[in-house]
């Protein structure tokens, strides 16, 4: 009897594990970047024929999600400009030089958000600083939530997808690829583990 | 002019790889200069570095060649009258304008290699990446292979200043006999 009482205690115990309180007023989470759950493109015309993608391969960031009040919400970004990459040595050799990024004196792009509005069921846009070659404006990224929810190993995540355009020469960089290349979007798709 | 090196000149054929590197690896350096600041709708845009990349690869085999070449025949003694500082510098020169023309051929195939793609021959053969995604390869191949290469023509041309310092005060025949103008064998006698 006692055993019984016992493993059933146990086994009580083991299913109220995975139990998570209430979701608080704004929970913070860490971007994915370690399960490499995050990715931060870009793509741009080539000549007005056909898109180039590419991404940075080294970021990291924070977001506070609160869902009883949005504009409380935060997200902050910093990129690591040498970790661009197009999957062309000669072209991202270029591109790091100071025809276009100059990671030399601008080693990190950040972002941080100055404000949030929701404007409907999980989309919104996000207000922010974008820092990039060493010019700081504010930018406008349209957001969606994909999804959220637990983890199989104890977490809880909270994914989304965002997009945003802006013109190369309004962060400096001037080089003359052609009139269908002024612009670059940024194609974010960010995943978050709850802290 | 004999093929061959002798103890005392150097064979036509040294003598014409001596003069054709030199003529590329100048040419190289001014295309190199001259392709990374191109604009990107020049015409020369991809037709330059293609042809830096080319000559490269077949400058790489020319040296490859060189150098076995160099191993299998004598090296001509230095020049009578020679100081022994004077003999020690230009063996280390010599040495030296060997290891920069090898390290920029290489640092530049590491460059164009660095993501794993080949280097491309005048569409006739490809050159397979051996040692790609290196952290910063390109970047890091890029500026050895820049620094060397200037440091390359540094070298060259005081190699060249020494040449003619030899031919024109010194009187000697250090010059001549890379130009296939020095006499082999003894100076000729006066006749009885």
């Amino acid at each position: 009897m006692k055993i019984r009482l016992l493993t059933l205690a146990l086994v009580a115990a083991l299913f109220a594990l995975p139990v998570t309180g209430p979701a608080a007023a704004a929970d913070s989470y860490v971007i994915d970047t370690k399960g490499s759950h995050a990715f931060v493109q870009f793509r741009i015309q080539h000549l007005g024929y056909s898109w180039l993608y590419g991404r940075f391969n080294s970021f990291g960031g924070t977001f506070t999600a609160d869902d009883d009040n949005p504009g409380n919400s935060k997200i902050s970004v910093e990129i690591d400009t040498a970790s661009v990459d197009s999957n062309h040595a000669e072209r991202d050799k270029h591109l790091r030089g100071s025809d276009f990024l100059d990671v030399g004196k601008y080693p990190k792009a950040t972002f941080v958000s100055t404000a949030v509005k929701k404007t409907g069921e999980g989309t919104g846009v996000v207000t922010g600083d974008l820092t990039l070659h060493g010019v700081t404006k504010s930018i406008d990224i349209e957001v969606k939530e994909v999804g959220r929810g637990k983890d199989p190993w104890g977490g809880y995540r909270l994914g989304l997808q965002g997009s945003t355009t802006f013109a190369l020469k309004d962060f400096g960089i001037t080089r003359n690829l052609g009139p269908a290349s002024t612009h670059v979007e940024m194609i974010l798709s960010i995943e978050g583990i709850r802290q | 002019m004999a093929i061959r090196n002798t103890d005392e000149t150097y064979g036509s054929l040294t003598v014409v790889i001596h003069w054709a590197v030199a003529l590329v690896v100048f040419g190289l350096f001014g295309i190199g200069l001259w392709m990374v600041d191109l604009n990107y709708y020049s015409t020369w845009y991809h037709k330059a570095p293609a042809l830096h990349k080319g000559v490269g690869i077949l400058l790489a085999l020319i040296m490859v060649f060189r150098f076995f070449w160099r191993w299998l025949n004598p090296t001509p003694k230095p020049e009578p009258g020679q100081q022994a500082w004077e003999i020690k510098a230009a063996e280390a020169v010599h040495r030296l304008l060997y290891v920069l023309i090898f390290t920029v051929l290489v640092s530049g195939y590491l460059i164009s290699t660095a993501d794993g793609k080949p280097v491309d021959v005048f569409g006739i053969f490809s050159v397979p990446a051996i040692l790609s995604g290196l952290p910063s390869q390109e970047d890091v191949a890029g500026q050895v292979h820049l620094v060397l290469a200037v440091s390359l023509i540094g070298l060259a041309v005081f190699h060249a200043a020494a040449a003619i310092k030899h031919h024109v005060i010194d009187r000697d025949a250090t010059l001549k006999r890379m130009l296939g103008k020095k006499k082999s064998g003894p100076s000729p006698q006066h006749s009885h």
